[in-house]
C-alpha cells in the first residue's frame, strides 16, 4: 500500500480506537461505585466475595463430625509450615489400624493464603472462608485449632 | 428572527446606572478607577471559587470514571469541605527558596502563569453586558495572553535548577507551542463563520443558531479538534507530560511549595475552565439560550433562563467532556505528541479552515 494510503488508514483506525475507549469509559462512568465504606457498612451492605481467602476452616456437620482422615497431605503441601496435623493410630472394631485426628493446628500468622492445602486435600475436609476480621494483639492467638472439641471423622 | 430576548437579562442598564451614580458624586476618572478595582477583586474571587469547584468536580468525576465514590468524609455527606480544607492547608505552608536557583526567575514564574490565566479568564463572556475585557480583536488577545503561560512554565523549569523540572518545561514548551497552531487555526475558522473576532460579536452572531449547528459537520469536527488542542494547551489529559508524575516527580513545579505551587495548581484548573469557556463561546453560543426553530413555546421558556446560567451550564458540560477525555486516555510520549499534532491535527485543522471558508463564501451555512 502507498505511504499516503497507510497514513489515511492509520488516521481512521486510530480515530476508531479512541472512540471505542471513550465509549468504554463512559459506560463505566454510569456504573454503580464498587467502594465498600468498610467500618460503616460492616453490619449492613458489606460484600466480601465468597471466593475471598481470609482464613482456613474445617467445616463440621451437625453431629460434630468432619471429613479429615489425618493423612497429612495438607501439611506437606504447605510452603510455610503453617499446618501441623497431630494424629494417633487406633485399632477399630474390625481389627484394622487407623489414623485418627487429634489436633489440627493452623497458624494464621504464617499463612500466605495460597490454597495449596485445600487443593491437596482428598476429602474436602478444609476450605477457606471469607471471614476476614482476624486482627489480634498477640501472635499466639493466631495459632488456631481447627477441629472442634470431641469431634470425630465422618464414617463412610 | 425575533431577537428581543437578548435584552431580558442584559446587565448593561445596571452597570451604566452604577457608573452614573458614581460620576454624580466624584470625578469620572476616580469612578472608573473604583469600578476597575471592584471588577478586579470580583475576578480574582471568582477565580479562586471556580478553582475550588473545579477541583471538587474533577475528584468526583474521576472517581465515577473509576467506579469509586471520591471525597466523602470531610464536611458532611458529599465531602464538600475537602477542597476548601486543602486550600487552607496550602495557605499555611512555607514557601521554600532554593539556594542554587535563579531567585528572580524562580519567583516570577508562578506569577506569569497565573497572569496569563487571569488575563484570558477576564475575556470570557459571562452574560449580555457582562464582558469584562471586550475589544474588536478579543479572541486574538486571548490567544496572545494565554501564550504568556508557557513562558512561566519554561522559566519555572529553568530557574529551579533541577533536571526533572527542566525536562518537564522543555516538553511542555514544545507541546504548547505546537498545539497553539491547531488552536489558532480552529479559532480562525470560527472567526470566519461569525464574521468577527470580537468575543461579544461572536456570541451575538449566534443568536439565530449556535456555530456548532450553523457550520454543519465541519463545525462539529472543528469542535473536536478544539477540544484536543485545548486539552493540550491546558497541560491536561493525555497531554500532561509536562508533569508526568511517574517519571519526572512533578515536572516543572517539582521545586515549588506553598502558595507558589498553589498558583500553578490554580492556573492548571482555571486553564481547563478557560478552554471550556471559549469552547462554549465559539461553538455553543456563549450565554445564548438554546433555540429550536419552530418550537416557539420551548424557545420562550429557554429565554427565561438567565444568560449566566447558560454560560456556566455549557462551560461545565465542556469541562465534563474534557475530564472524560482525561480519564480515558493514557499519557502520550513527547514524540507521539508532536507527531499527533504535526501529522494529524494540523492538517485536519487546515482542512477545516479551508472547508469553512468555502462554506461561508458560497453561503452554505445557516
Amino acid at each position: 500500500m502507498s505511504k499516503f494510503g497507510n497514513y489515511i488508514n492509520g488516521y481512521f483506525s486510530g480515530l476508531e480506537s479512541l472512540l471505542i475507549g471513550l465509549r468504554t469509559s463512559v459506560r463505566v462512568y454510569f456504573r454503580k461505585p464498587v467502594t465498600e465504606q468498610y467500618p460503616e457498612n460492616r453490619h449492613t451492605t458489606l460484600h466480601i466475595a465468597e471466593r475471598h481467602r481470609a482464613m482456613l476452616v474445617m467445616p463440621h456437620d451437625e453431629n460434630n463430625q468432619h471429613h479429615c482422615v489425618a493423612c497429612g497431605l495438607c501439611q506437606m503441601a504447605c510452603p510455610n509450615d503453617t499446618i501441623k496435623v497431630t494424629s494417633e493410630t487406633v485399632e477399630g472394631e474390625d481389627g484394622k489400624k487407623r489414623k485418627v485426628l487429634v489436633k489440627y493446628e493452623y497458624d494464621l500468622g504464617a499463612c500466605m493464603f495460597c490454597e495449596l492445602c485445600v487443593n491437596a486435600c482428598p476429602h474436602d475436609a478444609i476450605r477457606f472462608s471469607n471471614d476476614f476480621e482476624n486482627a489480634v494483639y498477640q501472635r499466639d492467638k493466631l495459632v488456631l485449632k481447627l477441629n472442634h472439641e470431641g469431634s470425630s471423622v465422618v464414617k463412610k | 428572527m425575533n431577537t428581543s430576548f437578548l435584552d431580558y437579562y442584559s446587565i448593561q442598564p445596571v452597570t451604566s446606572w452604577i457608573h452614573e451614580a458614581l460620576c454624580s458624586v466624584m470625578p469620572e476618572a476616580l469612578a472608573i478607577f473604583i469600578e476597575c478595582v471592584v471588577i478586579g477583586v470580583v475576578i480574582v474571587a471568582l477565580y479562586a471559587v471556580l478553582a475550588i469547584i473545579l477541583i471538587y468536580m474533577e475528584r468526583k468525576v474521576c472517581a465515577a470514571f473509576q467506579c469509586r465514590i471520591g471525597p466523602n468524609r470531610v464536611g458532611g455527606k458529599g465531602g464538600l469541605l475537602q477542597v476548601p480544607a486543602d486550600v487552607l492547608k496550602i495557605l499555611t505552608k512555607e514557601i521554600i527558596r532554593l539556594k542554587n536557583s535563579d531567585h528572580l526567575l524562580y519567583d516570577l514564574a508562578p506569577y506569569l502563569v497565573i497572569l496569563a490565566s487571569i488575563l484570558s479568564f477576564s475575556c470570557l463572556p459571562w452574560n449580555k453586558g457582562a464582558h469584562i475585557l471586550d475589544m474588536n480583536i478579543g479572541i486574538l488577545f486571548v490567544l496572545a495572553a494565554s501564550s504568556i503561560g508557557v513562558v512561566g512554565i519554561l522559566l519555572a523549569g529553568w530557574a529551579s535548577n533541577n533536571k526533572y523540572t527542566m525536562i518537564g518545561a522543555v516538553r511542555s514548551g514544545a507541546m504548547i507551542i505546537s498545539y497553539e497552531l491547531s488552536l489558532g487555526i480552529i479559532v480562525l475558522s470560527m472567526v470566519v463563520l461569525s464574521e468577527t473576532a470580537s468575543i461579544s460579536g461572536i456570541v451575538e452572531s449566534q443568536a439565530n443558531g449556535w456555530n456548532l449547528f450553523k457550520g454543519h459537520a465541519i463545525a462539529i469536527l472543528a469542535f473536536v479538534v478544539y477540544l484536543i488542542a485545548g486539552n493540550a494547551e491546558a497541560n491536561r489529559g493525555p497531554f500532561d507530560l509536562a508533569e508526568a508524575e511517574q517519571e519526572l516527580t512533578a515536572g516543572y513545579h517539582t521545586e515549588y511549595s506553598g502558595l507558589h505551587f498553589g498558583f500553578f495548581y490554580l492556573a492548571e484548573y482555571l486553564n481547563l475552565f478557560i478552554t471550556a469557556g471559549f469552547a462554549s463561546t465559539l461553538f455553543l453560543g456563549g450565554w445564548m439560550p438554546l433555540h429550536v426553530a419552530g418550537l416557539d413555546g420551548f424557545n420562550a421558556v429557554m429565554d427565561y433562563i438567565p444568560g449566566v446560567v447558560w454560560f456556566f451550564g455549557k462551560t461545565f458540560f465542556v469541562v465534563w467532556l474534557l475530564m472524560w477525555i482525561k480519564w480515558t486516555f493514557i499519557r502520550l510520549r513527547i514524540d507521539q505528541v508532536l507527531v499527533f499534532e504535526w501529522k494529524y491535527l494540523m492538517p485536519t485543522s487546515l482542512l477545516i479552515l479551508i472547508l469553512m471558508v468555502v462554506l461561508k463564501v458560497f453561503g452554505l451555512v445557516f
